[in-house]
């Protein structure tokens, strides 16, 4: 899979991201570091900032698309 | 006893558990082996559990914590993450801190590692 359909995924979960970035780390389309900052993620904790990045992205994770998933995440003032 | 109180017994048994692919002995993915390197380098006492015997072992425990994947890193019975937050807590101290809070001050004196079979 390309990135775009997780950089999709992850701009409906957080339209007001300033920051949102989807890398392929291995250039085989199922090892991905995904980067989101955003002022909806402002005041929760790290494992609550990720659980919202791996509902964004629960279908891909289920069907087995993203074999392997770094998150990176802020809350943005 | 089924997976899933096995599961909760270490969860809740432990001071800090590891739920793993591969045993500390043998790291059976790079992630897990992150989450592993991050927590002996802040002395923690880890109980590994490895879950690759059974699917059902994965399935169950991220039914229990909400997670969906692997590794799984609990602290006094609490989800602190997988390995991306491990490592950004150990690097800015927090993970210490936490471990201090919780274990107290003396935590790290046993720096006991022991691992669990569920199956």
């Amino acid at each position: 899979m390309s990135t775009q359909p997780l950089r999709e995924l992850l701009e409906q979960a957080f339209p007001d991201a300033t920051e949102l970035d989807v890398v392929d780390r291995t250039g085989g389309g199922d090892h991905f570091q995904v980067i989101v900052t955003s002022p909806s993620l402002s005041g929760l904790s790290l494992v609550e900032q990720h659980r919202r990045v791996y509902e964004a992205l629960s279908a891909p994770l289920a069907d087995g698309t993203i074999h392997e998933l770094r998150i990176k995440t802020k809350g943005a003032a | 006893m089924s997976y899933s109180e096995k599961i909760k017994e270490v969860i809740g048994g432990s001071e800090v558990a590891l739920f793993m692919k591969g045993t500390p002995a043998f790291v059976m993915c790079g992630n897990s082996d992150r989450a592993l390197q991050a927590l002996r380098r802040a002395g923690a006492p880890v109980t590994a559990v490895d879950v690759l015997p059974d699917p059902a072992i994965r399935q169950e425990l991220s039914a229990i914590s909400g997670w969906p994947t692997i590794p799984q890193v609990f602290v006094k019975g609490e989800l602190v993450g997988g390995a991306d937050i491990v490592e950004e807590l150990e690097a800015n101290g927090e993970l210490e801190q936490t471990l201090r809070a919780k274990l107290g001050e003396d935590y790290a004196a046993s720096r006991d590692e022991t691992t669990v079979a569920l199956t």
